[in-house]
């Protein structure tokens, strides 16, 4: 009643209907697929409120779980791809526990030594702009990086590709316009069904591989005309400048628009090669998360 | 005199969870001296006496009472 009074002031007429004790958990199943059963959501991983992480987390987790489900059942991929599920979930969820688990921390410190660094923060906070940064009343869901993980293929011999977004991050959005010159977005376009090649282009149009059955968006900085290709005009230059890409930069994006690999030119056999990996088809073994 | 941008490059979180670790098991009077050894340590590796002198004085101004709640008596 103290903390309610401070904010509605001492004259204010207030009087307490209801108050109940608020409590969570954090905690996670050790393997999200057992079997034919797989775990989503809340039935996988439980956090704290704190941050968004739980109905974000649930979300990226079906995200995750569709298209290799879909690849598994139409049998374009092995049941193994399965295993790619818990790997990648199982780190997503890790790091919305580590980050909840921070928070709550923050908020309620379990011994005298963290209340005395969490209470030095708060003192500090209205002065030092260092000390505002380490207030954690929760920190906000943001897309999980999938980077080393076994679908991705490692950025390593993608030469010059400095910048831009490493395999297993999350697409970045940037204003474009389609082919009728009507104003779009890159991110609608990207992921969906199945994968995308996103290849980046300058004023010429790109000699593409011929890879049968990958949709293939060309990406230049002025109107182009490409067969069996999506065009996309960037003519601000925002979407290669987000992408890191000159011409020639080529993405292969996973059907939940994390990057699969990239490329500094599209290169038939690396990009098969990558295809095959984030497909499950590559013999690459799944590290067991967890 | 004292910086003002970001030194902890985007990874406050993980600079502060480190100090927390290095609480861990300890008690409370264990804690404190831990706290001396490490305000030496980062002093020294600051070397910078007017850097110093300007974070004792930011760290005593912190330490004013909080002003009390209307209504609430001390």
């Amino acid at each position: 009643m103290r903390r309610v009074r401070a904010v509605v002031g001492a004259d204010t007429p207030v009087s307490l209907e209801w108050s109940s004790v608020y409590s969570f958990r954090c905690a996670r199943l050790d393997r999200f697929v057992h079997g034919r059963v797989v775990f989503v959501g809340d039935s996988a991983h439980v956090v704290s409120p704190f941050g968004a992480r739980g109905g974000n987390g649930g979300v990226q987790d079906a995200d995750n779980l569709c298209w290799k489900l879909a690849l598994v059942l139409k049998g374009e991929a092995p049941a193994a791809l399965m295993g790619t599920y818990n790997e990648e979930r199982g780190h997503g969820a890790d790091e919305n526990i580590l980050q909840s688990s921070r928070t709550t921390a923050f908020m309620t410190p379990k011994t005298a030594a963290e209340r005395l660094l969490r209470d030095g923060v708060l003192a500090l906070a209205g002065e030092a702009p260092f000390a505002r940064t380490l207030l954690n009343a929760g920190r906000l869901s943001r897309p999980c990086s999938l980077a080393g993980l076994s679908l991705q293929t490692p950025d390593e011999g993608a030469g010059g590709l400095a910048g831009g977004l490493a395999a297993g991050t999350a697409c970045l959005d940037a204003p474009v316009a389609d082919a009728a010159g009507r104003p779009a977005w890159l991110l609608d376009r990207l992921g969906g069904t199945g994968f995308t090649l996103l290849v980046f282009a300058g004023s010429e149009p790109p000699s593409l591989p011929d890879l049968s059955g990958l949709r293939t968006l060309v990406v230049g900085a002025v109107p182009l005309s490409v067969a069996d290709a999506e065009c996309l005009t960037d003519s601000e230059g925002l979407a290669a400048r987000r992408y890191g890409a000159a011409p020639g930069t080529t993405y292969l994006i996973r059907p939940d628009a994390h990057v699969a690999a990239r490329f500094a030119a599209p290169d038939e056999a690396a990009i098969a090669a990558a295809l095959a990996r984030a497909t499950g088809r590559a013999g690459a073994p799944v590290r067991e998360a967890a | 005199m004292l910086r003002q941008d970001d030194g902890f490059a985007g990874r406050g979180d993980d600079a502060f969870a480190l100090l927390i670790r290095g609480h861990e098991g300890l008690s409370d009077a264990e804690s404190a001296a831990l706290n001396a050894r490490l305000v030496l340590i980062l002093a020294h590796e600051v070397g910078d006496l007017a850097v110093l002198d300007a974070a004792v004085a930011l760290a005593r101004r912190s330490l004013r009472p909080e002003p009390l709640a209307p209504g609430e008596s001390p």
